[in-house]
Parts: C-alpha cells; sequence; structure tokens
C-alpha cells in the first residue's frame, strides 16, 4: 500500500498556467512535479546534474584551447580517413553521428510501442538501438586505435597544441562511457519486456518493486540524453 | 502537431477519481504517447541538420559564417531532441523550467573561463615568449 501511495502518479488539480502555475507548484507545500513519477522526475534530475560535468569538460577544453600559444591540431584533417584514393574529412565522426542518431529515432519508437502495449516491438526495438550504441562504440573503438598509432597521447601529439590528446581522450572517453552503460541498461530493460514483467508486474531483482511500461521512457532519457550529449561534442569538438 | 496526451490522461483521472477512487491509481499514469509519424518526421529533420553541419566543415566555410552555423544547427538538433524525443515539449512547466533553465547558467561559467583563458594567454605570452 506504501508503494502505491509512493509510485502512483496523483490526481492534478486544476492549477494556473505560466509563471503562475509553476510559482504554485512548488509553493505547494506538496511535491513540487505534479503529474511527473518520482523515477522519472530523478533520471531528469540526474541527467541535469551529468549535463553539469560534461558542460565542465567542455569548458575545460574551451579553456586549454582559449590559452594555448600552439596552434590546435585541425579536427577536420586530424580525424580524416583516407578511402578510395582521397581523404575525406571527418567522415568516421559523420557516420557515427548518423548512427547514434538513428538509435535515438529507434529508441523513441521503442517508447511509442511500450505504450501500446507490444511487448516484441518494443523490446525487438530497444534490442536494435542497444546493437546501434554498440555499433557507435566500436567505431569509436577503432577510432582511438587510429589516433593512438598516430601518436596521440594526453601529453602530446604530432601535430600542435599538448593539450589536444587529453582533452579529446577526456571528452569522448566519458561520452563512450555513458554509452556503453546505456547499452547495458537497454538490454536489461528489454529483457524484462520481452519477458512481460511490465504486464504482470513483476518484482525488480534489486528494488523488489513493480516496473511499469515508464521504465522504458526513462531509460530512454538516458539515451537520448547520450545522444543529445554528442550533439554537442560534434559541434564543439569536431566542428569547431 | 500531437497534442498533449498527458493533460488529456490528467483530466481522465481527474473524472475517475470522483468516479472510483480505488481505480484512480491504476489510471493517473501519464502516458507521453504520439503519433509514430511525428518520430519519423524529427529523425529525418535530424538526419538533415546533422548533414548540414557535416557540409560546413566538408565545404570549408571558416570564420563567424562556420561558427554562427555550427551553433545554429547544434541548437536546433539538440531542441528537437530535448522537446519531442524526451517529451519536454509536453512535460508540466514546473519540470520544463526547473530541468532547462540550470544548464543556461553555465554560460556565467564560459564567460568567466573566458577572461580566464584571455589572462592566462597574455600571461603565457608575457613569461614564454613567442616559442614553442
Amino acid at each position: 500500500m506504501t508503494e502505491t501511495t509512493l509510485t502512483h502518479i496523483g490526481q492534478t488539480e486544476p492549477r494556473p498556467v505560466g509563471w503562475q502555475g509553476i510559482a504554485a507548484d512548488w509553493s505547494s507545500d506538496q511535491r513540487a512535479f505534479k503529474n511527473v513519477s518520482w523515477g522519472k522526475a530523478m533520471m531528469w534530475i540526474f541527467l541535469l546534474s551529468d549535463t553539469f560535468i560534461f558542460g565542465c569538460f567542455l569548458l575545460s577544453y574551451m579553456t586549454a584551447r582559449m590559452s594555448t600559444r600552439v596552434p590546435w591540431p585541425n579536427p577536420s584533417e586530424v580525424f580524416a580517413l583516407h578511402i578510395g584514393g582521397s581523404n575525406i574529412p571527418l567522415i568516421l565522426i559523420a557516420i557515427m553521428t548518423f548512427v547514434l542518431i538513428s538509435s535515438s529515432g529507434t529508441m523513441a519508437m521503442a517508447v511509442n510501442f511500450g505504450y501500446r502495449r507490444d511487448r516484441r516491438k518494443t523490446a525487438i526495438l530497444m534490442l536494435l538501438t542497444a546493437v546501434l550504441g554498440a555499433t557507435f562504440v566500436g567505431m569509436q573503438a577503432f577510432e582511438w586505435t587510429k589516433l593512438i598509432t598516430e601518436g596521440v597521447r594526453p601529453w602530446g601529439n604530432p601535430w600542435g597544441a599538448a593539450q589536444f590528446g587529453s582533452s579529446f581522450f577526456m571528452i569522448t572517453g566519458f561520452h563512450g562511457t555513458h554509452v556503453t552503460i546505456g547499452v547495458i541498461f537497454l538490454i536489461i530493460v528489454a529483457r524484462k519486456v520481452w519477458r512481460g514483467d511490465y504486464d504482470i508486474g513483476r518484482p525488480g531483482f534489486f528494488t523488489s518493486r513493480k516496473g511499469r511500461y515508464e521504465n522504458v521512457e526513462i531509460m530512454g532519457l538516458y539515451w537520448h540524453f547520450v545522444d543529445l550529449v554528442w550533439v554537442f561534442i560534434f559541434a564543439f569538438f569536431y566542428l569547431w | 502537431m500531437a497534442e498533449a496526451t498527458a493533460n488529456g490522461l490528467g483530466q481522465h483521472a481527474l473524472h475517475a477519481a470522483h468516479e472510483a477512487p480505488a481505480a484512480a491509481v491504476a489510471h493517473a499514469e501519464v502516458h507521453q504517447e504520439h503519433p509514430i509519424r511525428l518520430y519519423l518526421v524529427v529523425w529525418a529533420w535530424l538526419f538533415i541538420l546533422s548533414a548540414c553541419s557535416y557540409m560546413v566543415d566538408y565545404f570549408g566555410i571558416h570564420g563567424y559564417l562556420r561558427w554562427s552555423l555550427i551553433l545554429i544547427f547544434m541548437m536546433l538538433k539538440a531542441g528537437l531532441i530535448v522537446a519531442v524525443f524526451m517529451h519536454m515539449a509536453w512535460e508540466r512547466l514546473a519540470l520544463t523550467y526547473a530541468i532547462i533553465l540550470p544548464p543556461v547558467l553555465v554560460l556565467v561559467f564560459v564567460a568567466m573561463m573566458v577572461f580566464e583563458s584571455d589572462y592566462t594567454l597574455l600571461t603565457r605570452m608575457t613569461f614564454f615568449g613567442a616559442g614553442s
């Protein structure tokens, strides 16, 4: 009984709109996020804290790049691939971007089918998302290997400012870790959907609480965030 | 555009609460259900915008035009992902502002670090000369 009172989303009273509504929600001496479940609200707050972490990484990269007297290596050339006798700039990064965007698309559709109680399609789309995510990590591993064999180290590289290596490994490494964790998370939730855990209300392994199809959406929030971070890394690190 | 199903269900839950309080718990779950078409359209736009930002590099556009184009495409992509894929467009404003406003404050940090790195650069030029 206590479980339901904690988990369920209470009925929402009619409240004022706009800024007055925000003030009313926050000053109501009750829960501030009226029709948002705690699971979702907490995922959003976690993502907010993660935003600050990546924000700090990108900021330290900006500071390093702005304060070095040595020219910054040209990412367009560094990340070029030699295909068919000519150098194509940034081609691997572009493909990685498309792969990650596609995985976001399949994830969004998985959430949709989850709410329609279509277990099969939800699980398949989530596994497809996981496969695309794993592909992304694989391509990143290829990129790291290529750069390391070319002599990029956290303390130096053959083309210019020494901070290039440390910024690159730090930012893309942390992002790659997020993608890897996301893939594991996806496989776990996909298995639960496939088994029908959310239909029969089977208690979770660690929490012993009944999962709902909203868990798929919460999982999706994390995955879209990983894609979102890549948008910023792509713009600031690779294109700038 | 797909209207907020969340609000519709909220109303539904309100009615259910009056009729049968016990059943309200089961019905109160807020759904984020929108037509698949919407996701496909956004997906296509994300592809187009990514291709555009790649083209900026491919054609070697430089200077302020490059930077402003990169930023425009970046913000459009980020906006689409947050608003549609993450359903922020249909969430309650109290949550939206709680999540969207704090990252904006990072811009203050950016301004601070711009001054800081300018100072570092100046110091390096003064004490280490023009070499290395």
